[in-house]
């Protein structure tokens, strides 16, 4: 049940980015399908009784292979946060232009290509 | 435990970002972006990857402060009105129609907490956690995937990263270059 929870999520932000009439909940819509994506990808790397993928001394190297939950989602999904980060500064001074320029948020007024 | 617990998580993301998406007043939409990320923290906190938790956090305060630049001292903040009642309906029909055929995606799917690397004995998962730490010598096997492992992976990411940060300050810089050539011409 957990998985189509996080598909739904990932709809709401898909409603945002599409229903929108205002560019920073566009921008707010594609953050939360972002935060979906990348819980997703981590939730579907979990064992049950899992431990985190780091080396303790207390625990011995078999228990570590059976127990560790899957660190390659994890890895992936590292960079993909930071991207998103870079990525969201992005969209974020493209707005603040389209706000210099035309004064307001609404994307529906901004039709013309030169003000 | 866990799986009712990282539901509930969900759950409450879900109802914040519905509010986040519905308010008029900017600054509490954002806000309420930012209790979705603080709660996919603590969902990543509980089923073990401690660094995206803390990377999340991070990531989660620096985007607040990017949000909250671009929208504080803006005069008109509250849009209202809807977009055309037909492209709405049907925008809203096709989310249905895409929740419906992604329901049935999702049955396909292995039960929540178990990985496809325990169903594949091959899967290179279980390959970086039984011998990654004799040959990387991190503890962290997060670490040597990314660093070791995956090198190129992490060296495209920092491209993307550099280019868009660069772009970032391409659109945000005041004067352009010709201009202050022209003005020092001037000069």
């Amino acid at each position: 049940m957990i998985y189509p929870l996080c598909f739904l999520l990932f709809l709401i932000g898909l409603y945002g980015a599409t229903c929108k009439k205002n560019i920073v909940k566009i921008i707010l819509g594609l953050l939360i399908m972002e935060y979906s994506v990348n819980l997703f990808l981590i939730l579907l790397g979990w064992k049950k009784n899992g431990i985190a993928p780091i080396i303790d001394q207390s625990t011995s190297h078999e228990v570590f292979i059976a127990q560790s939950v899957d660190p390659l989602p994890q890895a992936l999904v590292l960079t993909s946060i930071v991207i998103g980060l870079g990525v969201l500064s992005l969209m974020v001074a493209i707005s603040i232009r389209l706000y210099q320029r035309y004064g307001t948020f609404d994307i529906t007024e901004m039709n013309k290509l030169k003000h | 435990m866990i799986e009712t617990v990282v539901g509930t998580m969900i759950l409450f993301m879900a109802i914040s970002a519905i509010i986040a998406l519905e308010t008029k007043d900017l600054l509490s939409s954002i806000i309420s972006v930012g209790a979705i990320g603080v709660a996919t923290s603590i969902c990543f906190l509980l089923v073990g990857a401690p660094d995206i938790a803390i990377t999340q956090m991070v990531v989660e305060v620096l985007s607040l402060i990017i949000l909250i630049r671009a929208t504080i001292r803006r005069d008109l903040t509250t849009i209202n009105g809807d977009r055309e009642f037909f492209g709405l309906t049907v925008t809203i029909a096709l989310i249905f129609l895409f929740f419906l055929f992604g329901f049935k995606a999702f049955l396909t799917l292995p039960e929540f907490g178990t990985p496809a690397m325990s169903q594949f004995i091959e899967a290179p998962s279980t390959k970086y956690i039984s011998s990654g730490f004799k040959e990387t010598g991190a503890s962290n096997i997060v670490t040597a995937i990314i660093l070791d492992y995956r090198g190129f992976d992490t060296l495209g990411e920092v491209t993307v990263l550099f280019t868009a940060i660069w772009g970032a300050l391409a659109i945000m810089r005041v004067y352009s270059r010709k201009k202050r050539k022209n003005k020092n011409s001037h000069e």
